[in-house]
């Protein structure tokens, strides 16, 4: 009897870039350490700040005795899904007015995003087609390689988006992109807070893009992580979303409530669908449903809960975008902060790409070596790709960043 | 208008399980009876909150912990106690680190979890066998993972029990390296379990067939209404030399239902096989969810690393097993008091949740047609949704339907 059938066919795999790093981080004894790694917001003392409105309704969850824990709807809470829908698209959106609005509640956004790139596989460009091209920006999250790729894309490839020389948006490769893919492609689109740039198109731009991807017929599937989190106002984050509403398209929107909320770890997402009708939405939204029940049964009650209960309730409400804007505010001021010193400094370079990007992320233009230069010789953890989580800066170490930024860049080249 | 991507989306069949409790909530009969899904109730026909629960609730919420992401594996506090809690405080297994064990979304999360994992590495073969029948949920899974799907005898109608004989004669042909999937108690949906001396055969015949042991423990506690009598056959398994796959839900034993708590455990050949198996188990999850959620396993932890609130729950598990073999022996009396001359014992020697009645669909659908009562095609009901309330018009219905 041999044990273990698969023995010798399990490889190591390589640990995820992003969690490597923050294991890295946690065993460096160098008391000045600092880690710009993991997308995560952080106070100014850097610690983890569950917002204030999170923990008031949290109490009221637990006091209420009403409530229990039975299973939710497969395809989640009601109040939950519309309420975030409405986020997204804006309380008089004409197409929730229109009813052709739907929406699955998912575990965050990853979860947003593997229900729809699943629905898609199955349902689009005709059955299980797997050969429909998925385009995801270059660079991006590196999760949506994964996620299209197992859902069975077999053919997920970059979009030009960064312009590494001129640290900025490659509007006409991203264009030139969209006119040369092939027709029905999808594309991944960032909402606002491009991640890892933090480059999104203006809204000149963004027209652009929409018009040729109506013309071509391509199909639009948003990632909305960072609503509100960006420009601290939920309905400008929003404007490109609603852009393309208004501009007739049908689309997934796969939101995240995760850093908005700081619910990380409770896991609450939603797919927004908008499709041409509600017979379209309906049918649709059951096969959801099927391929929810192969994955999870139905999604966890906790955040969801949490959240409907904040979007409807108009006092609580307020005090969520006011939460938002303190996240947001706080890093604006550490990127101005940051951009100003590195000017004072006179470090080699422009820097204004710190203060233009947006959103939690910020692509610094450090090169790989520079990277582990920062890493190993000043104990500052960032990303080989040379992003830095705004939000691990504080007022007490952004000099020590600065000031090593400098120093990276004047040593290593 | 233009058109829609979505014109050829074909409308889906409601789910055979979950489409059960919605058609009955559209019911307006004020009688009705809803003994489909299999989730607990009180004698009231209440959602059953467990004080344990309640109890590590407050005490979570009194230590104000943060919301940062969970590891991909799961919280730690839980995927350990978690792997206690099936396979034994002193298991030689967990005791050298050859388990893994991350958290899942529920039993549903596990069993998906499993079949990605067995998809990929264990290519020698694409078959997993089915008991006769199985949970409805199985085969979708499976199947959408890229498995095939077989089965092996097991119930069997006649007796309305469990058709041993029939079970072994299939195992032995079953071919090698294939996996098997096994219910380790109570299980779903007909309620009949081996005996232990029929799970030693069964282990004997497997371990010879060199097949990969699934199983799938949803009812840990609830089964018997302890703990470690309900997880025996998992251990025996072990303890015969099978590195077992393990699929654990605490939506029923611990009535954490919507909050999605389960544990995925794989028994590899020693700690170093466990590290390797670990990192593919976190490259399957990331592309699907990421991490899992933290409010269900912190206060499962809870509860399964505080003495007294471990102790508080095992008498709760008891209570809600004892009041379903109560409403068994129930439901037994009172169709014996409406003049039913068939055999009903298989109602009171079935266990767990659910009870194969031995309806068929025809008699299933007048079931509910005529009398509210809802239940699946197969004729399964949720012995948890019967009351001392309702178990006498339940009685008249069946009855009706049956003589």
């Amino acid at each position: 009897f041999v044990p273990g059938c698969f023995s010798v066919l399990v490889p190591q795999a390589t640990p995820v870039a992003v969690f490597k790093l923050s294991n890295d981080f946690k065993e460096d004894p160098n008391p000045m350490k600092v880690n710009l790694g993991v997308g995560a917001y952080r106070t100014d003392e850097g610690q983890p700040w569950v917002l204030p409105v999170v923990k008031k309704v949290e109490k009221l969850i637990v006091a209420d005795n009403r409530l229990n824990h039975e299973y939710l709807p497969i395809l989640g809470l009601p109040e939950f899904r519309s309420s975030a829908s409405k986020i997204a698209l804006g309380e008089d959106s004409p197409a929730i007015q229109e009813n052709r609005v739907g929406a699955v509640q998912c575990l965050g956004g990853t979860g947003a995003l593997k229900m729809g790139a699943e629905f898609l596989r199955r349902w689009y460009n005709g059955n299980d087609n797997m050969k429909t091209p998925v385009y995801v920006s270059a660079p991006t999250w590196e999760n949506h390689n994964s996620v299209f790729a197992n859902a069975g894309f077999e053919d997920v490839r970059p979009y030009k988006y960064w312009d590494a020389e001129k640290r900025g948006l490659d509007l006409a490769g991203f264009l030139g992109d969209l006119e040369t893919a092939p027709k029905h492609s999808i594309f991944v689109l960032h909402a606002c807070a491009h991640n890892p740039t933090g480059t999104d198109p203006t809204h000149m731009e963004w027209t652009q893009v929409a018009e040729v991807m109506k013309r071509r017929k391509l199909f639009v599937f948003f990632d909305s992580a960072y609503q509100g989190f960006a420009s601290g106002c939920l309905d400008k984050d929003a404007w490109a979303v609603r852009y393309f509403v208004t501009q007739g398209f049908e689309m997934f929107c796969a939101q995240s409530f995760s850093k908005n909320f700081g619910l990380y770890n409770e896991r609450v997402g939603n797919l927004t669908i908008v499709a041409r009708d509600a017979d379209n939405v309906r049918r649709v939204l059951s096969q959801m449903e099927k391929i929810v029940r192969v994955t999870w049964s139905n999604p966890p009650s906790q955040g969801a809960r949490l959240v409907a209960i904040t979007l409807n309730t108009a006092e609580l409400f307020a005090e969520w975008k006011d939460n938002v804007k303190t996240m947001a505010d706080r890093v604006l001021l550490m990127r101005a902060s940051l951009q100003a010193k590195l000017q004072a400094l006179g470090t080699p370079g422009t820097w204004d790409h710190i203060t233009q990007q947006i959103g939690m992320f910020s692509f610094t233009g450090l090169n790989p070596k520079q990277v582990e230069y920062m890493i190993k010789e000043r104990s500052i953890y960032l990303m080989a790709s040379g992003r830095i989580n705004m939000c691990g800066l504080t007022t007490k170490n952004i000099d020590y960043v600065a000031k090593s930024i400098h120093e990276t860049v004047v040593n290593v080249q | 208008m233009s058109s829609s991507w979505w014109s050829e989306v074909q409308m889906g069949p409601p789910d055979p399980i979950l489409g059960v409790s919605e058609a009955y909530k559209r019911d307006t009969n004020p009688k009705k009876i809803n003994l489909g899904v299999g989730a607990y109730r009180d004698d009231q026909g209440k959602p059953y909150v467990l004080s344990c629960v309640r109890k590590a609730e407050a005490q979570i919420a009194a230590k104000k912990l943060d919301k940062e992401y969970l590891a991909i594996g799961g919280l730690g506090d839980f995927t350990k106690a978690c792997a206690k809690l099936a396979l034994g405080d002193d298991n030689e297994v967990i005791k050298s680190g050859r388990n893994i064990t991350v958290q899942t979304i529920s039993g549903t999360g596990s069993l998906r979890i499993g079949a990605n994992f067995l998809s990929r590495f264990h290519t020698e073969a694409r078959d997993v066998y089915l008991p006769k029948p199985s949970w409805g949920n199985h085969t979708p899974i499976f199947r959408d993972a890229g498995m095939q799907l077989k089965a092996y005898t097991y119930y069997d109608p006649k007796t309305c029990g469990f058709d041993f004989q029939g079970a072994l004669n299939d195992i032995s042909k079953i071919p090698e390296k294939s996996v098997i999937m096994l219910h380790a108690c109570a299980h779903n949906p007909t309620g009949v379990d081996p005996r232990p001396e029929q799970w030693k055969e069964i282990a004997d015949l497997v371990k010879k067939r060199n097949l990969l042991v699934f199983f799938d423990m949803a009812y840990q506690g609830f089964a018997s209404g302890d703990i470690d009598r309900d997880a025996w056959a998992v251990r025996y398994f072990i303890e015969q030399g099978h590195n077992i796959v393990l699929s654990q839900s605490f939506a029923k034993n611990m009535g954490l239902y919507g909050e999605r708590v389960g544990g995925f455990t794989v028994v590899c050949k020693d700690a170093e096989e466990a590290k390797r198996v670990e990192s593919q188990l976190k490259i399957l999850i990331r592309p699907i969810y990421s991490n899992p959620p933290m409010n269900g396993a912190r206060i499962a932890a809870t509860i399964l690393n505080t003495p007294d609130l471990y102790k508080e729950w095992l008498g709760e598990v008891h209570g809600m097993a004892n009041r379903i073999i109560t409403m068994r022996e129930l439901l037994v009396a009172n169709l014996k008091k409406e003049g039913s001359t068939r055999n009903w014992k298989h109602v009171i020697d079935q266990i767990g949740m659910f009870c194969f009645t031995g309806l068929k669909p025809e008699q299933v659908e007048r079931l509910t047609k005529e009398f509210s009562i809802y239940m699946t095609k197969d004729g399964r009901i949720s012995m948890a949704g019967v009351t001392s309330g309702n178990v006498g018009y339940l009685a008249q219905g069946i009855h009706a339907v049956t003589k």
